[in-house]
């Protein structure tokens, strides 16, 4: 596969302090990369880099094969942003924002009135197209922005939290059009604070914290990469004792809590194969099974910490 | 087409004009402005006449009515548009700093030269005639973009306070009329004044100006129109260099 983005060193200060500090990754084609980080993790600074909009101190960012400081227009020409903070003209109808961008992406004006249709269709402001966007609301403004940064087709997407601060119907429009443009093939660059939103949408993630890069991984393969040992939780209709459950093949510890037991297993198949035998050999049956997974809050926290000690 | 060819930039220099007249120029304020602030400064001058004739007045009130409307917004645009993170969208769309710079530039030229065609008018209202027309035309144009350069140079400063900007830039602005000829002829300027008159594009257009109203003129017309030219062109390459480099600390 190919690397659609290619980060190499980047670096970024402001006065004394370094927002990025030597980022190095890659995204490839076709896939959904989530960017996540605290506050002030240097997110939005990184996506500026890689987007041209402010140059780094060091190290460079190839886009689609072009680097983004020597041929910034070409790559500008070829992918599409949702920024930070939501930048359509307020003084411009919606219709007459995306005319623009049609004209700064050189678009053919029949073009860009046929696409501008059809965006505005798909994220659902046809019938306000001529309203100015002063008079949007929060989520309707951000709708805009997708679909202005949508304008040219094409083939890479950043977005800076595209869903902060929005209601649940304008996230899900926006998650479900983010995976549908994915299905047809185009590469998405999405920085976040929602984990959950990381961990449905995402192929691999990437945890940014103090300007360094901590993790890069699949989100299923960061959470078991954080816990050697799993969790079960089981409970049994019958008193069962705590040496019993700890003897058994794969648990490494069991403790009682409520009525119900946190089994610590080193092999969590081996751990659940060997419950179910202690269950039927002493007639005591199963009342509930969990395998409490880590979830990614879990590793983001671990990681996110284990860089500031 | 080639995005970053120079016809490329040079239509979507053209959509950021369009986009400039329309939220920033087209407004009642800003038209109010641009036709009534150089009415006055010339009915304050007339109050306190100095025997000046009525021809003299109305070249310097062309020459002002272009100065200030070419200068009078353009300075803003780059702060505002950084406060309002416009900007960063258009530092993230295929289009220079150059061809954004030369957008705004279009923008003003045409204002100016709209609202001084009307300056013009007034004047032929009045009585005046027009000695040489294709001369004024051409002076218009060249001193318009030459203005409008120099407004986008006084936006340089990356503050996105737009206020801060338009009080520089009053300071510059108001000073350059001063030493331009415009109240003063050139004729009857100190030895310093006119020294410092030699540096004010707004000079040689003034003396263009009044050539086409009055047939007289302090330098030869091709000296005037060469140094109008020269002044663009300088202008011109400065701001969009200086922009080029302080762009990216409004982001
Ligand atoms: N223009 C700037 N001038 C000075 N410092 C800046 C500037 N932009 C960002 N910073 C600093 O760089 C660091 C990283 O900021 P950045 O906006 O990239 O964080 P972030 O990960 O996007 O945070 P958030 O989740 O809050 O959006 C912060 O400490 C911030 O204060
Ligand atoms: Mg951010």
């Amino acid at each position: 596969m190919t690397a659609v983005i290619h980060a190499s060193d980047l670096t970024k200060i402001f006065g004394k302090s370094t927002a990025v500090d030597h980022i190095s990754f890659d995204v490839r084609e076709g896939e959904i990369f989530g960017f996540l980080g605290p506050n002030g993790a240097g997110k939005t600074t990184t996506t500026r880099m890689l987007t041209g909009v402010i140059p780094p101190d060091a190290g460079t960012a190839m886009i689609l094969g072009y680097n983004i400081r020597s041929e910034p227009v070409l790559a500008k020409q070829e992918f599409g942003v949702v920024p930070e903070t939501s930048n359509a003209y307020t003084d411009l109808t919606a219709w007459q924002n995306l005319m623009l961008m049609g004209e700064l992406y050189g678009l053919p004006r029949a073009r860009a009135e046929r696409r501008s249709s059809d965006l505005l269709g798909m994220v659902g402001l046809l019938e306000r197209k001529d309203q100015k966007v002063q008079a949007y609301s929060k989520g309707m403004k951000q709708r805009l922005i997708l679909a202005m940064a949508l304008i040219h087709e094409p083939g890479l997407l950043f977005l800076d939290e595209p869903t902060s601060g929005l209601d649940v119907q304008s996230t899900q429009m926006i998650l479900s059009l983010l995976r549908d443009l994915n299905t047809q093939g185009t590469t998405i660059f999405l920085t976040t604070h929602n984990m959950e939103e990381a961990n449905r949408l995402c192929h691999r993630v990437g945890i940014i914290r103090g300007g360094k890069m901590v993790a890069i991984d699949a989100p299923e393969k960061l959470k078991t990469a954080i816990d050697r040992v799993h969790k079960i939780e089981v409970s049994f209709d019958h008193e069962v004792s705590a040496d019993a459950l700890a003897g058994l093949d794969g648990v490494i510890d069991a403790n009682r809590s409520g009525d119900k037991w946190q089994i610590t297993a080193e092999n969590r198949d081996a751990a659940i194969r060997s419950l179910v035998t202690f269950s039927r050999q002493n007639g005591a049956s199963i009342v509930t099974l969990n395998t409490l997974a880590p979830s990614l809050d879990e590793a983001f926290l671990r990681l996110t910490q284990e860089v500031q000690s | 087409m080639n995005p970053a060819g120079f016809s490329g930039q040079m239509w979507r220099a053209w959509a950021i004009a369009k986009k400039d007249i329309r939220i920033y120029y087209i407004k009642g304020p800003v038209l109010i402005f641009g036709v009534f602030m150089p009415l006055f400064l010339f009915l304050a001058f007339l109050m306190g006449s100095r025997q000046l004739p009525l021809s003299f007045l109305i070249s310097g009130l062309v020459g002002m009515s272009l100065f200030f409307t070419a200068t009078a917004v353009s300075p803003a645009i780059f702060p505002w548009e950084g406060q309002a993170k416009t900007l960063e969208r258009l530092a993230s769309c295929p289009v220079t700093v150059e061809a954004i710079v030369f957008g705004d530039m279009i923008a003003s030229t045409l204002f100016g030269i709209g609202i001084t065609v009307i300056t013009v008018i007034i004047g032929l209202v009045l009585g005046l005639t027009l000695v040489h027309g294709i001369t004024l035309l051409a002076a218009i144009l060249l001193a318009a973009c030459c203005f409008s350069a120099i407004g986008m140079l006084l936006a340089v400063p990356p503050t996105n306070v737009p206020s801060n900007i338009m009080m520089l830039s009053s300071l510059i602005k108001f000073p350059l009329v001063f030493i331009s000829g415009i109240f003063i002829p050139l004729e009857q300027m100190p030895a310093w004044g006119l020294a410092l008159a030699f540096f004010s594009p707004l000079t040689y257009f003034t003396d263009l100006v009044r050539y086409a109203f009055t047939d007289t003129h302090y330098f030869p017309v091709l000296a005037d129109i060469t140094a109008l030219a020269v002044f663009t062109l300088m202008f011109s390459v400065v701001t969009m260099f200086l922009h080029k480099r302080t762009m990216p600390k409004r982001m």
